[in-house]
C-alpha cells in the first residue's frame, strides 16, 4: 500500500484493495470516536467550481469535527474565475494556502489536471461524469459497518446503470473484493459493455436483468438504487412506465428478503417510497451520515494527521 | 514485368511501407516531420493487405527512433520500417504499441479536461489487440482512430 500522506484522491482506478480497506477501517475509528483533533492546525480548502451543498457541507462538517479549518468557493460566479483566471492558475495560487484542496468541477479530468499542478494534495468531490471517490468509500463503510465485510456478498444495482457515476465507481471497487454482483435495469439503462469487459476478464460473476422479481430469487444481500432521471427519456410516458418498474415499496422489500439493506446515494425522488425509510432495511440515511466518518478518515490520512 | 519504381529510393534515411491510405500525412503529423527536411510522399498504391490503397513515406537523412516508430503504431500497425543506410536496408524495425501516449492523441470527449481546461494530452495503453487507449484525465477508453490523431 502507498502511503496515503501527501497522497491526491482522484479516482478509484489509483485505488489498490488495501487502501480501500485502509479507508473504510479508519473511517470505523472516526466513527467509533478513538481518532480525534487529527486536523487541529490544518486548513482545508473547498473549491466548488460547480455546486453542490450535500457534498460541500459533508466536507466542511468532516474538517470541523476533526478540529481543522476550512475556506473556500461554493459558487464559482463569486470566485476569479468569473474574471478569466485559468483553472490552472487558481489551483496554483490556493494550493500555496491550504494544507490540502478538496475539488468540485463540472470538467472530467479537472481533479488529476489540479493535482499535477498542486503542491498539496487534491481530493475530488466529482469531476464530471467521471468519478466521486469519497461516495465509493462512504458506500464502503456503509457496507462493511452494517455487513460486517466487504467480501463474499451479493450485491444488486438497481436504476441508471448506463450514466450512473456512482454505481460505475462502486463496481470497480466492489470488484477488488471478490463479490457476486447483479444489476438490475431497464435495457436502454443497461451497464455499459466496457465495465461487463472488465468484469469478465476480472472473473467476477455478475448477471445483467431487466426484471425486479427476479431479482428476487437472487438472495441479495445489499440492494443498491439509484435514481433514473426523467432527461434520458425522450417520452415522458416511457420514464413512467420505467421509473413504476423500478421502484422500492414495502412489498419489493419483503420480496427481495427481509435481510436485504436498501442503499441509496441520494438524493431520492421516488424510486424509494417513504414507507421505506422506517423499515430496518433502509440504511441511506445512515450511507450519507457516514460521508462525515469517512472524509475525516481520508482528509486525516492525506495530510498526515493520521496515519 | 519489372517493377516499376514510382517513388525514388533512398541513400540514407527511413522508408515507412504499407501505410493505410490516406493516412502517410497524419503519420507525417504525428512524428512532427513537417519541417524535417527532404521527404517523398506516395498515397494510394495498390496493395494486397489494403482495399483502399497504401501510401509510402521515405524520409531522407533521418533515422527515427523506437518511439517514433512506434508512435505508428497506434495508426497503422502494419505499417513496415526500413532503416537505410548507404542505399542499403540495414534495419527492418518491427513495430509496436507505445504503453503511454503523450501529445498526439485528442481525446475524443468534448468535456475532458483536455478540451476544457488545457490539460497536456495523456493516454495510457488499455488494449493492446484492439487499439485502445484510456484518457488520463476523464478516464474513458477509446479505440484509436484517425480523428484522434488528425485534430491539433
Amino acid at each position: 500500500m502507498i502511503s496515503f500522506r501527501g497522497r491526491s484522491i482522484v479516482s478509484i482506478r489509483d485505488m489498490s484493495q488495501d487502501d480501500l480497506t485502509k479507508v473504510v477501517e479508519t473511517a470505523d475509528l472516526v466513527k467509533r470516536g478513538e481518532l480525534s483533533g487529527f486536523l487541529n492546525g490544518k486548513t482545508v480548502a473547498t473549491l466548488f467550481f460547480e455546486p453542490s451543498t450535500r457534498t460541500r457541507l459533508s466536507f466542511e462538517s468532516a474538517v470541523f469535527k476533526s478540529g481543522g479549518s476550512v475556506f473556500g468557493i461554493a459558487n464559482p460566479k463569486a470566485s476569479s474565475q468569473s474574471k478569466g483566471e485559468s483553472f490552472a492558475d487558481s489551483i496554483r495560487t490556493v494550493s500555496g494556502y491550504c494544507d490540502v484542496m478538496v475539488i468540485r468541477h463540472p470538467v472530467e479530468g479537472a481533479a488529476r489536471m489540479a493535482s499535477e499542478l498542486s503542491g498539496t494534495p487534491v481530493v475530488n468531490a466529482g469531476d464530471g461524469a467521471n468519478q466521486h471517490p469519497t461516495q465509493t468509500f462512504l458506500d464502503l463503510f456503509t457496507i462493511k459497518e452494517s455487513l460486517g465485510r466487504l467480501d463474499n456478498l451479493k450485491i444488486g444495482m438497481m436504476g441508471d446503470l448506463k450514466y450512473g457515476r456512482t454505481v460505475h465507481s462502486l463496481t470497480d471497487a466492489l470488484a477488488m473484493f471478490n463479490n457476486e454482483l447483479i444489476f438490475i435495469s431497464p435495457p436502454s439503462l443497461k451497464m455499459p459493455e466496457h465495465i461487463l469487459k472488465e468484469l469478465d476478464d476480472a472473473n467476477i460473476r455478475y448477471r445483467t436483468i431487466s426484471d425486479l422479481e427476479e431479482a428476487g430469487k437472487c438472495d441479495l444481500d445489499i440492494l443498491y438504487v439509484t435514481r433514473i432521471q426523467k432527461e434520458r427519456f425522450g417520452d415522458p410516458q416511457e420514464y413512467e412506465k420505467v421509473a413504476g418498474v423500478y421502484r422500492i415499496t414495502q412489498d419489493t422489500i419483503n420480496m427481495l428478503g427481509k435481510d436485504i439493506r436498501v442503499m441509496h446515494p441520494l438524493p431520492r425522488v421516488d424510486e424509494i417510497a417513504e414507507e421505506v425509510d422506517s423499515m430496518p432495511n433502509a440504511i441511506y440515511f445512515t450511507q450519507a451520515h457516514n460521508g462525515i466518518p469517512t472524509r475525516q478518515a481520508l482528509l486525516g490520512l492525506v495530510t498526515g494527521g493520521l496515519n | 514485368m519489372t517493377r516499376a519504381y514510382k517513388v525514388y529510393s533512398i541513400e540514407n534515411g527511413t522508408v515507412i511501407d504499407h501505410i493505410p491510405t490516406p493516412l502517410a500525412l497524419i503519420v507525417i503529423r504525428i512524428l512532427g516531420l513537417e519541417n524535417e527536411g527532404i521527404m517523398t510522399i506516395g498515397i494510394g498504391f495498390n496493395s494486397e493487405k489494403h482495399p483502399r490503397g497504401k501510401d509510402i513515406l521515405k524520409i531522407e537523412n533521418r533515422e527515427l527512433s523506437y518511439e517514433e516508430t512506434d508512435k505508428i503504431a497506434l495508426i497503422a500497425p502494419d505499417a513496415t520500417i526500413n532503416i537505410i543506410k548507404n542505399g542499403e536496408v540495414s534495419e527492418k524495425r518491427q513495430i509496436t504499441l507505445p504503453s503511454e501516449v503523450r501529445d498526439i492523441l485528442t481525446c475524443p470527449n468534448p468535456n475532458c479536461a483536455t478540451n476544457k481546461l488545457g490539460a497536456r494530452k495523456h493516454f495510457l495503453l488499455e488494449n493492446r489487440d484492439t487499439v485502445t487507449y484510456r484518457c488520463v484525465y476523464c478516464e474513458r477508453a477509446t479505440v484509436v482512430n484517425a480523428d484522434m490523431l488528425a485534430s491539433k
